[in-house]
């Protein structure tokens, strides 16, 4: 069978397998839990004025709620559809048994809202035991099975015959499986999807809570950047009063006292001028260095292509780059994309062993991404304190994303997302050396 | 020596004619911007032209962008480059038409008068100047390679100075050694790395470049 043959059937046949799974596993977490776990809320709601058991028993009948709905959103993912969570985060010190604990659960309206869909939502999961119920039966009947105990003389129906009277009817075993098949897959789609959308009314945040989540994460990222960039600055002032702030003093009095003797000791001075052009060398050495540090002049001039690519040159290893980017991003994500890829490539340059390694830049919907790949020992991981936590820390200052796949013996992915929008096309042309 | 400069900060473009006419050049123009550049080299023709890589209007790299140009509508125009900080990325672009008469170089060089004026020369004269640093990048990043090496270290230390363009004279005395070692060194070079070996000074600088560039050294001239 070619290739071109081939694809479709795969097409087809993947999504197939998820919804007959997912009717399975929805059917047996709905019929298995919800019920259980409502009677337990009701009865530790119930319990409260009872000696208080019920302060310390219902935050954890709600956590098993949590871990329920949890796994229905796991299976909505599986399906393509993002339930997101709306639970508020927990307080400091809130563990089980706590009064702050109980607070937590019970201010949350998320706990009310995953309550009141319990039941309903039962209901809509046992149905979906449909969606693996008839493809299974409709299995039975494509193996032959009916035709197998027919003929073995045992009394047996399929389908609209029971019993099986002839062998023709035996035979017609095949033709009812595979409509029962493609009926059961395709009610089975649209009931997953029923359910799934019903459970979208109740377990994703409300407005409100999709807002206070939103202003809690930006309250954290918006203070690792404060943080980070008052560090940047305490770093930048300790390397010039150290750096080229003191060469600066140095060479004004190789310069002063070659002024003093300059009548008298013309060998003296030629030696202090020698002195001072050193020292003034090294000053702009080290400005430079700093200079790259905050905003490298090949950002500025070539913009994240240029600088890339001009990246990609000082990496020890062939690095090849692809960019397809229609217009600039805005200075500081171009700024926070440049040196993410910086660390990134350091890293392949370093620790990868790898032989090769690629960088690509695009922008899709808003969104710019930038793939650093190496084909090395793989095992990184952005361990705290490490570049890799600082670059990701750096980029959810812009909402955006990294996620590091690098499993042992490679190959090593960095896949980073910012959103953003492009300004107009660029000026300069870009060059083909890469 | 007829020579046009083009640099935006008037402190360093007056510094650069005090000293270029201090060593015999002429200076026949000195433009501040970029859109400048390409008129004022067709119109004084000069032997060699000094351009700055951050220009006016943009103040992005308008300067290498005119010396392209400029190389590409006047063939054969010595251009040296300044900027406060070098790249691989644009000397590679300065080297593309492997054509000699190019120099690119920090400004930090021009406090060396001598080197600087000396340098300024070679590249009117149709050779090539690479700054230390470039060809530091270069020997890094292709350290661990082989058969980079196999070198040893005084080999490595003259091909670094081979790669800035500078004569086996110069390098014999930078070295303190004589011609006949400096010689030695570099048929030991050029067998190590397999390149044919060449006569021709400024030929040698843009092989050696184009090698440790990790581009076919064997490419026909476009």
């Amino acid at each position: 069978m070619d290739a071109s043959a081939r694809v479709p059937v795969r097409t087809w046949l993947r999504p197939g397998v998820v919804t007959v799974a997912q009717g399975l596993l929805v059917a047996l977490l709905s019929l298995g839990t919800h019920v259980a776990l409502f009677v337990l809320s009701v009865v530790a709601l119930a319990l409260i004025p009872a000696f208080g058991v019920g302060f310390a028993l219902f935050p954890v009948v709600t956590a098993g709620v949590r871990l329920c709905t949890g796994l229905h959103r796991r299976l909505a993912r599986w399906g393509g559809v993002e339930l997101a969570a709306p639970y508020l985060p927990a307080p400091a010190g809130a563990q089980f048994g706590t009064w702050r604990r109980f607070r937590w659960v019970v201010s949350d309206p998320a706990t009310w809202r995953d309550l009141a869909w319990l039941l309903p939502g039962a209901v809509t999961g046992a149905v979906c035991l449909v969606a693996f119920a008839l493809p299974a039966y409709a299995l039975e009947g494509l193996v032959g099975l009916p035709m197998v105990l027919h003929t073995a003389g045992v009394r047996y129906g399929y389908g609209p015959f029971w019993p099986i009277d002839n062998t023709f009817q035996a035979l017609l075993c095949f033709p009812i499986g595979a409509l029962l098949l493609a009926v059961g897959v395709a009610s089975g789609r649209w009931l997953v999807w029923l359910h799934v959308r019903f459970a979208g009314f109740f377990l994703p945040p409300t407005r409100g809570a999709a807002l206070a989540l939103r202003v809690r994460q930006l309250t954290v990222t918006r203070a690792e950047a404060v943080d980070a960039q008052a560090a940047e600055l305490r770093r930048i002032e300790r390397d010039l009063h150290d750096g080229a702030q003191a060469r600066l003093v140095a060479l004004s009095m190789s310069i002063g006292l070659a002024e003093q003797l300059v009548g008298d000791d013309p060998e003296a001075v030629r030696r202090l001028l020698a002195e001072a052009r050193e020292t003034s060398g090294q000053a702009l050495a080290e400005l430079r260095g700093l200079v790259r540090g905050i905003h490298p002049p090949v950002l500025a001039e070539r913009g994240l292509p240029g600088a890339v690519r001009a990246l990609a040159l000082a990496v020890p290893l062939p690095v090849e780059v692809t960019v397809d980017l229609p217009g600039r991003p805005v200075a500081p994500v171009e700024s926070a994309a440049y040196f993410a890829v910086a660390e990134a490539l350091a890293n392949v340059g370093k620790h990868s062993g790898a032989t090769r390694a690629w960088v690509t830049l695009r922008h899709t919907a808003g969104r710019l991404t930038v793939v650093v790949g190496d084909d090395g020992r793989g095992g990184a991981t952005p361990a705290a304190g490490g570049g890799l936590a600082g670059t990701g820390r750096r980029l959810a200052a812009f909402d955006g994303t990294m996620t590091v796949t690098s499993p042992a013996g490679g190959p090593t992915v960095i896949c980073m997302e910012l959103p953003c929008e492009l300004s107009s096309p660029r000026i300069s042309p870009s060059s083909g050396t890469g | 020596m007829r020579v046009v400069i083009a640099e935006d900060l008037a402190l360093l473009r007056d510094g650069l004619t005090r000293i270029l006419e201090a060593f015999d050049c002429q200076v026949v123009a000195a433009v501040d911007n970029g859109p400048s550049v390409l008129p004022a080299l067709t119109a004084h023709r000069p032997d060699v032209a000094v351009i700055d890589v951050r220009l006016p209007p943009t103040f992005t790299d308008e300067g290498l962008q005119a010396a392209v140009r400029a190389r590409a509508e006047l063939p054969g125009l010595p251009v040296l480059v300044l900027s406060q900080h070098v790249e691989q990325l644009y000397a590679r672009e300065l080297l593309a038409d492997r054509r000699g008469g190019v120099g690119y170089l920090l400004k930090d060089r021009v406090s060396h008068v001598d080197q600087f004026v000396d340098a300024v020369r070679r590249v009117a004269a149709g050779g090539t100047v690479m700054d230390p640093e470039v060809v530091a990048q270069l020997l890094a990043r292709r350290a661990g390679a082989e058969p980079l090496g196999e070198l040893t270290a005084r080999e490595r230390e003259v091909l670094g100075l081979m790669a800035e363009g500078r004569s086996n004279a110069a390098i014999a005395a930078r070295l303190f050694v004589t011609g006949k070692a400096v010689d030695k060194h570099i048929n030991n070079i050029f067998s190590k790395l397999r390149m044919p070996p060449s006569g021709d000074d400024n030929r040698r600088v843009l092989a050696v470049l184009a090698y440790l560039d990790g581009s076919d050294a064997r490419r026909p001239p476009s």
